[in-house]
């Protein structure tokens, strides 16, 4: 029987988009049942439109900058689009996968995707925002899989 | 040495080679061999543990000039 990998995604930001995806498809890749359940900002992964993802240098003293950044400089108008801009860059030259194409590879390798019900009602987020190959569930959907899974990791 | 597919995942980084091989090998019938190229140095102990975990067998492994060939014959039973 296949192994089984349950992933809680729970952030929606750029950078942190990669590892539930990474680890989703590559599971899939080594014949894994996968399923994600994405809840609060992690449903921003399951948008039609990921052009909302960004990263952000503030409060991440870890990020490599290009030059030495102090905070009141990272807080001005336009500086996280810039970080994002360059983050992108990077991205695509040393030949890492963008989030689309991740997300794609899930799709194609069923990774069920399940979008948490409760923060699209607490956000007033539109079903029509979200992309078509997902479901709604809770808790205790997770806890359906998760109960029986491998490995669970919140991300 | 002979095989059945080829395929090209040089100057992409993890996971997208194990990504192509995967679906690569599912394109060739039990017992065929891929042929895969990769630069990233990662890949080498990623597609060993890929292979020991899928049960695909790594027939050959060659490396020239920071470029990784993997040949992986694929399992007799899927």
């Amino acid at each position: 029987m296949a192994k089984k990998l349950a992933l809680i995604a729970s952030k929606g930001s750029l950078d942190w988009a990669y590892p539930p995806f990474i680890l989703a498809s590559t599971a899939a890749a080594l014949d894994y049942e996968v399923q994600i359940f994405f809840t609060f900002y992690g449903l921003t992964l399951l948008k039609k439109d990921l052009g909302d993802l960004k990263v952000s240098p503030l409060g991440n003293p870890a990020m490599p900058m290009p030059i030495p950044m102090p905070n009141f400089v990272q807080m001005l108008p336009g500086m996280e689009s810039m970080a994002t801009m360059m983050m992108k860059q990077k991205i695509a030259n040393k030949g890492v996968a963008s989030i689309g194409e991740l997300r794609s590879a899930c799709i194609e390798a069923s990774v069920k995707l399940i979008a948490c019900q409760m923060t699209v009602d607490l956000f007033d987020f539109k079903k029509t925002d979200f992309i078509d190959e997902i479901e709604f569930g809770g808790a205790a959907t997770f806890f359906e899989f998760a109960g029986e899974s491998d490995v669970n990791l919140f991300i | 040495m002979e095989f059945d597919k080829e395929l090209d995942a040089k100057n992409l980084n993890c996971p997208l080679p194990i990504l192509r091989c995967k679906k690569g090998l599912s394109e060739i019938n039990a017992n065929q061999t891929l042929k895969i190229t990769a630069t990233d140095p990662g890949s080498v102990k990623d597609f060993e543990a890929f292979c020991k975990q899928t049960g695909h067998v790594m027939t050959r492994r060659d490396e020239d000039d920071g470029v990784y060939t993997f040949y992986i014959k694929k399992r007799a039973d899927v």
